[in-house]
């Protein structure tokens, strides 16, 4: 009954005002498609041209193949870069997570001296420019004659990601609901216990949030990494030595791969905590 | 007894790594930034002479590239916020059942390298992408004016390369802010743009201050959108510090990376203070 009559209002009205009045409803709206038009410019071009039948350099359109997709490591060095990517964003993230997360509980949960110098030291890598990071943890090698490469690689990651994983968990922490806790205390759970059963699967997904920051953050770096580095190079370090040469297709094929496999990782946590929550 | 030590045990591993790997080098850096080359040494061998006009040689050689680096960096925080502020709103109050597969969204490009989606950018607004060779036929452009290697692509590049950082923060604050305070802002007789000025923007702070520092901080030492979207003009203090780091100049290197560091301290205590305590009006 109701729709037939809100139908026959809005049939009255001049289609110009239902069409303005449309626009002025819905002008967030259209901001937002808009912005998210502007976010995806890069990654449907790196997209596209993973299908470029090119050369070595990436630049034009040549037609397309799907042999790039086919044959991921065909430009010499990619898939190595890849791999060191992928060893690295781990190991970092391991360490980063578990020093962070011991952090996290300590600021968050206890009052004690040095509270506060502990949060002005966890801010200070954050505040710290990346170039700065990058030459000083690199000086501190030169200095102890250590030579740059993979395990510099990962120290400096992780120096720079357990800040991002404290402030993550710490935020998790902040928002327990601490009468759960007592409630586990009141049921005759001891202290170990109320931690195993109760506030450790409370806080985990802020751990996990944690975890996948500290790998994208760590996958993605190139500036701390490429003072570090030294002989070895990560897939960011690949695709910035390759852009004065010109990048090769497959670079866009792996990033592309990347990209899905992080959207639909994603998508399935998303689904899966729905799920729990619901049952 | 137990209770006192249980949180420094906590924080044992982690601030003795911290204190090793990032202290420590901060320290030594400033050890290098005074230091001079040895005579007859090696081209690495430098030795601690206390000179301390490392400093004013340094900021008098690249002041140029220091102006620039504060100036693209607040114009792209400024840019990033503007783009933001009505997305993460959207993302807040609009999106409905949407909402997290919006977010995912929001996230989605930067899970592309970073280095691509510049490149991505650089080649887009290039001599041969699809954009430029239009606008000229158009007109619109003379056949000397370029989109990239100017300091709009610069800027542009680092406002779309660090706007999630803006944008998470911004989306946290404004989801917390409860509707209900914004219709009783309505029932009070504000209208729509009051009740942003006066509820939304105010309750909305705390991302707003996180978003911009966060943005801020890494575009003051980039050099990575500079040297592929910006031309020999648009160095920044992040260029001059990564090719004197390679020559190597050590103590030009540290001296300079000491004065970006307390530029930046400087300018964010200076926007903490403000933020923190002067009411948004």
């Amino acid at each position: 009954m109701s729709s037939v009559k809100t139908e026959t209002i809005v049939s009255k009205r001049p289609l110009g005002t239902s069409i303005s009045r449309w626009f002025g409803k819905n002008l967030i709206r259209i901001y937002m498609f808009f912005a998210f038009v502007y976010l995806f410019i890069p990654v449907m071009y790196t997209f596209v041209f993973s299908f470029n039948d090119s050369g070595k350099s990436n630049i034009t359109w040549q037609g397309f193949t799907f042999e790039k997709w086919l044959n991921p490591c065909g430009a010499p060095r990619v898939c190595e870069a890849l791999g060191n990517s992928i060893k690295v964003g781990l190991l970092a993230t391991i360490f980063s997570t578990i020093l962070g997360t011991l952090i996290a509980f300590a600021i968050g949960r206890y009052a004690f001296r040095g509270r506060s110098a502990s949060n002005l030291l966890i801010f200070l890598p954050m505040a710290t420019p990346e170039i700065v990071l990058g030459a000083s943890i690199l000086s501190l090698f030169l200095v102890m004659q250590v030579n740059p490469g993979f395990w510099p690689i990962v120290i400096a990651h992780v120096v720079f990601c357990i800040s991002f994983v404290v402030v993550t968990v710490k935020a998790r922490i902040a928002s327990l609901d601490p009468r759960l806790e007592q409630a586990a205390m009141d049921l005759y759970a001891n202290e170990f216990e109320t931690f195993r059963r109760v506030t450790l699967p409370l806080v985990a997904p802020g751990i996990a949030a944690a975890a996948l920051l500290a790998f994208s953050l760590s996958f993605d770096d190139f500036i701390i990494t490429n003072f570090n580095s030294g002989t070895v190079t990560t897939f960011p370090e690949f695709v910035y030595g390759a852009a004065a040469r010109g990048i090769p297709a497959q670079a866009n094929v792996i990033a592309s791969a990347v990209f899905f496999v992080a959207l639909a990782l994603v998508v399935i946590g998303q689904v899966v905590s729905r799920k729990r929550k619901v049952s | 007894m137990k209770k006192i030590s249980t949180p420094y045990l906590l924080l044992l591993p982690g601030f003795a790594f911290l204190l090793t790997f990032f202290v420590f080098p901060i320290l030594s850096l400033a050890q290098v930034s005074t230091a001079t080359p040895v005579s007859g040494g090696d081209i690495d061998d430098f030795e601690q002479t206390f000179r301390f006009r490392n400093y004013l040689e340094a900021f008098l050689d690249s002041r140029e590239h220091f102006g620039r680096s504060i100036v693209y960096a607040l114009l792209a925080t400024l840019i990033a916020l503007l783009i933001s502020y009505p997305l993460a709103y959207a993302l807040a109050f609009k999106s409905g059942k949407y909402k997290n597969l919006l977010l995912v969204l929001v996230v989605a490009p930067f899970f592309t390298s970073f280095l691509l989606r510049t490149v991505a950018w650089k080649q887009i607004l290039g001599e041969e992408g699809f954009v430029v060779p239009p606008l000229r036929s158009l007109g619109l452009i003379s056949e000397s004016t370029t989109l990239t290697s100017t300091a709009g692509a610069v800027i542009l590049g680092m406002a779309y390369n660090f706007l999630p950082f803006m944008t998470l923060p911004l989306y946290a604050s404004i989801d917390r802010i409860d509707p209900r305070t914004l219709e009783a802002s309505g029932d009070l007789y504000a209208n729509g743009f009051t009740t942003f000025r006066k509820v939304t923007l105010p309750l909305s702070m705390p991302g707003v201050v996180a978003g911009t520092l966060l943005t801020f901080i890494p575009a003051a030492g980039d050099y990575v959108n500079a040297e592929l979207l910006g031309g020999p003009n648009n160095s920044m203090i992040g260029n001059v510090i990564q090719t004197r780091f390679l020559i190597p100049d050590y103590p030009t290197t540290s001296a300079l990376s000491f004065m970006l560091m307390a530029a930046i301290l400087i300018i964010v205590t200076v926007y903490i203070r403000r933020a923190g305590t002067d009411e948004v009006v």
